[in-house]
């Protein structure tokens, strides 16, 4: 346990060797997550919490940490690691001492040490220890600094025994600090430097509208370079041979070569459009999203680690305001970008009800994933801006839109923003690319089964003409409202179970920028995909989730008929 | 004025906000210093030892700081 953002994830993931994401700001973790160190006899279980600054929790992630602490000490068998940030003794310590006020041994680790040190600040470990009479270790966790001695030692954790008076916990902490700690004054890093531009406005804005545009002039560079250079290449090159081969072997006018490879373009394979599992189901994930996944998850890592992501929050937070939201609600925004589950998640660093179900709902609506992003800059790409362009405005502009529509309809608070700014420190490669590897391993898990799946069932539904049933009923209105060809209508429908898909069963029906725009907008604000569904059920409850998906479908229908209008 | 630092004298509101505030370190007695202001009111930045800390306008003016 410990305060927010000072390296818990990073000391769990280093004892259990359990692979968990964590970041430079406050709210990385918002589930605990299990792991286990040593084996047999004497297995350890190791559980990483989220982040708190005190043992009364105002936000859901922390409940989650005091809900731990309380179920531990029930327990009677387990102790707290308690996890203090070495550059920020006072504070920390506040909560230790709370801590050792519990039936529960205690055991701390001093991380960032080698911050503290950087910045002048030495600690007498000895003394801490002989005060709280806890056994207390410096570490260095992001290089594994001091965490073998945190192993060997963690069966000498105590009940704290340090005697004080509640009510006075801080002037304690105030004088143990006194004792323990001596600051030698250094001047302006470079770091906190930047990190001064980065948060005053004249020199902020700027800043932050250029590193937003360079987010996504890189994630398209790499994306797009990362396809012309290898994932197209190989398609084209090495995987539509081999799968010729196959074609001729199961001949082209089986029902087995329909699923398997789908339909030959003038007797070659179009990844494209083909529909076969092992050819379009194979490169929509990998070949055509893999890319920009890499290029996303690089990308926000980085932002991540460095510690801009709350600055960055600091300064948007009038236009979150706008939409009932404050500034660090960009976290979960930003992590929806990649995929809408995680972003859901991420929505409990938000404290009231209101706010969760306002960001949750909102992004469902207007953030397309970084899988469906992709497939609609394949699609819409050739266009240039004009295929590209009104299909993010308009989302924007409907996240502006119903997020204020939201702002005055849902009942509830919004607090204000209140979030300690982690200095700028710069990513540690190995962590930075462990994390992204990460990532792609859940994408690849999450997504490719059920791409193959879709590709799978859109195969069945076509053969046994449910589409073309669908499409008849459902066609008309389809075609009078949102002027889209009764053939889409499939697309929408598999929406449910992978956007990326669904936005792939528009290449084949060779439609109009026109209406590719209207369908992709339509297909990002309507239903979310069955996962970010489930996330969603969990999340807000059966009635809020029911209420969101109203507001979904209402809202996408509306935007569909009104850029089918004036486009 | 941004730069200004002052000792906090005590903390305008409800025992939500005071504990709030209290567990990020912000109590009465404490140096505070304001970093920085964003227009429009948006979120003042402050420094609590070397903490900083980002605090909404409406919850930042709450709390009392003697210069």
């Amino acid at each position: 346990m410990g305060n927010p953002n000072v390296g818990k994830s990073v000391i769990f993931s280093r004892l259990t060797g359990v692979r968990v994401i964590a970041s430079n700001y406050p709210g990385t973790t918002v589930e605990f997550c299990q792991g286990c160190i040593g084996s047999g006899a004497h297995k350890i279980d190791v559980v990483d919490v989220p982040g708190t600054y005190s043992l009364e929790p105002t936000s859901p992630a922390e409940k989650v940490a005091v809900a731990m602490l309380e179920k531990a000490i029930q327990a009677q068998d387990s102790i707290v690691v308690n996890v203090v940030d070495a550059t920020n003794l006072e504070r920390n310590l506040n909560l230790s001492l709370q801590l050792s006020k519990k039936d529960i041994p205690v055991i701390i680790a001093l991380n960032l040490w080698d911050e503290a040190k950087h910045i002048g600040i030495t600690i007498d470990v000895k003394g801490l220890e002989k005060i709280l009479e806890m056994p207390v270790i410096p570490t260095v966790a992001i290089t594994g600094e001091g965490v073998k001695e945190l192993v060997t030692r963690l069966g000498e954790a105590k009940r704290g025994s340090y005697v004080f008076d509640d009510a006075e916990r801080w002037h304690e902490v105030g004088r143990i600090v006194d004792r323990v700690q001596v600051i030698k004054h250094k001047h302006h890093t470079l770091a906190e430097r930047i990190g001064d531009l980065t948060i005053h406005p004249w020199t902020g804005i700027p800043t932050a509208v250029v590193v937003l545009f360079a987010l996504f002039f890189v994630i398209r560079l790499i994306g797009e370079g990362l396809i012309t250079f290898l994932t197209q290449p190989f398609f084209e090159g090495i995987w539509a041979p081999v799968m010729m081969q196959v074609s001729r072997f199961l001949g082209t006018d089986t029902f087995i070569h329909k699923i398997v490879i789908g339909q030959l373009f003038d007797g070659a394979i179009d990844f494209g459009q083909s529909f076969g599992i092992l050819t379009t189901g194979l490169f929509v994930p990998f070949g055509a999203v893999l890319p920009y996944i890499v290029a996303f998850y690089l990308v926000l890592s980085i932002l991540e680690d460095s510690g801009y992501l709350p600055r960055l929050a600091i300064l948007l937070d009038n236009t979150l305001h706008a939409i009932g939201l404050h500034g660090m609600a960009i976290v979960p925004m930003f992590l929806a970008c990649g995929c809408n589950v995680p972003g859901v998640l991420a929505t409990r660093i938000l404290e009231t009800k209101r706010e969760r179900f306002i960001a949750a709902t909102l992004m469902s609506i207007s953030i397309p994933c970084m899988a469906q992003t992709a497939m609609i800059i394949g699609l819409l790409g050739k266009y240039g801006a004009r295929g590209i362009f009104p299909v993010f405005l308009t989302l924007f502009l409907v996240w502006l839109v119903i997020g204020n529509i939201l702002r005055l309809l849902v009942k509830g608070e919004s607090p204000e923003i209140f979030t300690e700014i982690p200095a700028y420190r710069l990513p540690h490669f190995a962590t930075l690319i462990k994390k992204v590897w990460m990532r792609i391993q859940w994408f690849l898990k999450e997504a490719v089964p059920f791409v193959l799946l879709g590709v799978l069932i859109v195969n069945l539904l076509y053969a046994i003409g449910v589409f073309e049933f669908l499409g008849r009923i459902i066609g008309p209105l389809t075609g009078r409202v949102l002027g889209l060809p009764f053939e889409a209508v499939g697309a929408l429908l598999i929406g449910f179970l992978r956007k990326d898909l669904a936005v792939g069963m528009l290449a084949p029906l060779n439609l109009p920028v026109k209406q590719l725009v209207i369908a992709c907008v339509v297909l990002t604000m309507s239903f979310p995909c069955i996962a970010t569904f489930a996330v969603l059920l969990r999340e807000l409850g059966i009635v809020d989730m029911l209420k969101a998906a109203a507001i979904m479908l209402c809202s996408a229908v509306a935007v569909g008929a009104l850029l089918n209008l004036i486009m | 004025m941004a730069g200004q630092s002052g000792k906090v004298v005590a903390v305008d509101g409800g025992h939500g906000l005071r504990a709030k505030l209290e567990a990020m370190g912000i109590r009465p007695g404490v140096k505070i210093t304001k970093v920085s202001g964003q227009i429009m009111r948006g979120p003042v930045i402050a420094k609590i030892g070397s903490t900083q800390v980002a605090i909404g306008f409406g919850m930042a003016s709450r709390v009392i700081v003697d210069i």
